[in-house]
C-alpha cells in the first residue's frame, strides 16, 4: 500500500518536477528548505492549485490526474488540510468549527468522540476560536480536518507558527493520532524535530525536485544528504524496549540490528521507541577498547564516506547487520590512523548518556 | 419609506460590495463608478435621471405601469427607490470594506472542508462580513430620513408620504411662523443621525469582539 505522488509544473523562476512513492499508513515528510516547492505539492493535492501535470494516487485509488481529467475542485476532493495558521472560523464556537467539514461529508468513518478525545479537546467545545491559545486552535483545526473525513491528511508546517513549548505540548498528540487512525499523511516542514519524532518516511526536495527519498532511518543516516550535513546530523532507529536493570540503572533497547543500553527508562517493555544518536556522538574504533566507562559498543560495516569540507570532518555511514545503519562524524585524520574504508568492519562506539530516547 | 429602502437595496449592495471585491472582469471599473455615481452627482440630478427612467413615459416606469400597474413618481414607493439608490454607495463600500478585510484564508479552509460556493457565501463570507452589512445597512437608514434632493425631484414633496424630514423643514421654514416646527424637526433629525451613528459603531465594535478582531 502506497501514496504516490507525481507533480510538473513551471514557475516564472523554477520548474518543478517531483515525483515520489511512500508506504502507507504512515507520515511522509516533505522535507527542504522554504521556498523548495514543499507547499506546492501540498496545494496542488488538495486542489487549490493546478499544475500541468499532477497525479496522486493513494492505496491504488487515482485522487487527481491532469492525464486523465480526474481533477476535482477542493471541496469535491476529501483531502484533510492543515495551514500553518490554524484558520479556524472566527464566528463559530470549536464545536461548529470540528463539525463544519463533519456535516459536509458523505460517511463518517471517523467519529466525532474518537478525534476529541485523540486531540484531549473536550474542555474546550464552547470556546470561540480566539480565545484559544496557539497549540489548543491547532489542535483544533487537525481535528477539524479529520472529521471531514479525508483520504489523505496534508499537512502544511502545522507547527511552524507555535514556540517550542506548545511544540511540544502537541507533538503527543500528532504521535497518538498517526498511530490511532490509519491515515495517510503528508507533512511539510523545515524542523528536523518535526522529523524526527513523526516521519515514517522522508522526501527531501530541492529547489522544485526530490533528491532523496526513502524510510526515516535511511534518509538521515545518508551521509550524501543533506540531513546529515547538518550540525545536529544523526542516526533514527526503531528500538523495542528489551530489559529493565534496574540494579544498574540500566535499560536495554534493540533495534536495526544493534542492542544499546541507555539509563534506566520509564517505559514498559516490548513498546517501541524511536532513538536518536548524534553522529558527533559515536566513536569509531578499529578493535574493541579495554577499561572504557563506555556500555556500547557496536559492530557494523563501513558503507559510505562522505567528506564535509566545510566542517572539516567525514561523515561514515555504518551498516547494522540488521538492516539499521548508524552514522559518525570525525575527522579525516582518524579515517587515515584506523585505515577505514567501505566494505570494511568497524565498531562504533557510543555512550549511553548519548542516545536519546524519544516518544515513540 | 426608509426601511423599505433599506430593506431592498442591502441585498443588492451585498452582492454588487461582492462581485466588487472579489471578482476581476472588464467592465469593472465602469460598474464600480456607476455605484458611486449618486455619490458625487448633485442628488437633484439623480432624481431627474430616476424620473426619466422611472418616469410613467420611461422605459422601465412604462412597463411597470403597463405589466403591474405600478407607478413609482410622486408615491411612498419612489421616494424609497430613490432613497435606495442614494444610499445605495454607502452601503456598498461598507460591505465591501469587510468583505476585503475578511481574510480568504478561511474560505479556502471551507472549501478544503467540502462547502461549495453558495455554502462558502452564506456560513463564512457573509457572517464575517456582518459588521459591514449592518453598520451599512444602519448608516443608509440614517441617510434616508435625511434625503432631500433626489426624493424632492422624484417622488415630490408629499405630507405623510414623500416627505422626508429636511423636506418637512424646508416647508416649514416657507410658512411664516414655521421656525418653531422647524427647530423641532431639525432636533428630530439630529437625534436620529447620532444615534444611527453611535447604534452602527457599538455594533460593529460588539461584532468584531465576537469575530476575535
Amino acid at each position: 500500500m502506497s501514496l504516490s505522488v507525481l507533480l510538473r509544473h513551471g514557475f516564472p523562476s523554477v520548474r518543478m518536477d517531483v515525483e515520489f512513492e511512500v508506504p502507507t499508513p504512515g507520515v511522509a515528510v516533505l522535507f527542504g528548505p522554504s521556498g523548495a516547492g514543499k507547499s506546492t505539492i501540498i496545494s496542488a493535492a488538495a486542489g487549490l492549485l493546478r499544475p500541468d501535470e499532477c497525479r496522486i494516487a493513494v492505496d491504488g485509488q487515482v485522487l487527481a490526474d491532469t492525464a486523465s481529467g480526474v481533477w476535482l475542485p477542493p471541496e469535491r476532493r476529501r483531502m484533510g488540510l492543515v495551514f500553518q495558521d490554524a484558520r479556524l472560523f472566527p464566528h463559530m464556537s470549536v464545536a461548529t468549527n470540528l463539525r463544519f467539514g463533519l456535516r459536509r461529508a458523505v460517511e463518517a468513518r471517523v467519529q466525532f468522540d474518537e478525534v476529541v478525545d485523540l486531540l484531549g479537546i473536550d474542555g474546550l467545545m464552547a470556546r470561540r476560536p480566539h480565545t484559544l491559545s496557539g497549540g489548543e486552535r491547532q489542535r483544533v483545526a487537525i481535528g477539524r480536518a479529520l472529521l471531514a473525513q479525508p483520504h489523505l491528511l496534508l499537512m502544511d508546517e502545522p507547527l511552524a507558527s507555535l514556540d517550542t513549548l506548545r511544540k511540544s505540548e502537541i507533538m503527543p498528540y500528532l504521535t497518538r493520532l498517526k498511530t490511532a487512525l490509519k491515515l495517510p499523511i503528508l507533512y511539510v516542514t523545515h524542523a528536523l524535530d518535526e522529523v524526527a519524532q513523526l516521519a515514517d518516511s522522508v522526501v527531501l526536495i530541492e529547489a522544485g525536485r526530490v533528491i532523496g527519498s526513502g524510510p526515516l532511518s535511511d534518509i538521515v543516516a545518508r551521509g550524501d544528504l543533506p540531513l546529515a550535513q547538518r550540525d545536529d546530523a544523526g542516526a533514527l532507529l526503531l528500538c523495542r524496549v528489551m530489559e529493565h536493570d534496574v540494579g544498574r540503572e540500566l535499560s536495554r533497547l534493540e533495534g536495526g540490528g544493534a542492542t544499546f543500553w541507555v539509563p534506566l527508562l520509564d517505559a514498559p517493555l516490548a513498546v517501541e521507541r524511536r532513538v536518536r544518536i548524534p553522529a558527533r556522538e559515536v566513536i569509531l574504533a578499529g578493535r574493541p577498547p579495554d577499561a572504557i566507562s563506555l556500555h556500547n559498543i557496536v559492530p557494523g560495516e563501513v558503507r559510505r564516506i562522505t567528506g564535509d569540507a566545510a566542517r572539516r570532518s567525514v561523515l561514515v555511514e555504518i551498516a547494522l547487520p540488521g538492516g539499521g545503519a548508524l552514522i559518525s562524524r570525525v575527522t579525516t585524520d582518524a579515517i587515515v590512523r584506523l585505515a577505514l574504508s567501505p566494505g570494511g568492519p568497524v565498531l562504533a562506539l557510543i555512550k549511553s548518556t548519548s542516545i536519546e530516547v524519544l516518544g515513540n | 419609506m426608509a426601511a423599505r429602502a433599506v430593506g431592498f437595496g442591502l441585498p443588492l449592495a451585498v452582492m454588487m460590495a461582492w462581485v466588487l471585491a472579489r471578482y476581476r472582469f472588464p467592465g469593472r471599473p465602469v460598474l464600480n463608478a456607476l455605484v458611486h455615481l449618486p455619490l458625487v452627482l448633485p442628488p437633484v440630478v439623480t432624481g431627474w435621471l430616476l424620473l426619466i427612467i422611472f418616469g410613467i413615459r420611461g422605459p422601465i416606469g412604462s412597463l411597470l405601469l403597463d405589466w403591474f400597474g405600478v407607478r413609482l413618481v410622486f408615491t411612498t414607493a419612489g421616494a424609497s427607490l430613490a432613497c435606495a439608490v442614494m444610499t445605495f454607495p454607502v452601503m456598498v463600500r461598507a460591505i465591501r470594506l469587510s468583505l476585503e478585510m475578511a481574510d480568504p484564508g478561511l474560505e479556502q479552509a471551507a472549501r478544503a472542508l467540502g462547502a461549495h460556493r453558495l455554502d462558502r457565501l452564506f456560513n463564512v463570507t457573509l457572517p464575517l462580513a456582518s459588521p459591514g452589512i449592518l453598520v451599512g445597512g444602519i448608516v443608509a437608514y440614517a441617510t434616508c430620513l435625511g434625503e432631500f434632493g433626489a426624493v424632492i425631484t422624484f417622488a415630490a414633496n408629499i405630507p405623510g408620504q414623500t416627505q422626508t424630514l429636511p423636506l418637512a423643514i424646508y416647508a416649514a421654514l416657507q410658512v411664516p411662523g414655521g421656525e418653531a416646527k422647524a427647530a423641532e424637526l431639525s432636533l428630530v433629525s439630529l437625534t436620529l443621525a447620532l444615534i444611527g451613528l453611535l447604534l452602527s459603531e457599538w455594533i460593529a465594535k460588539r461584532l468584531n469582539a465576537m469575530l476575535g478582531r
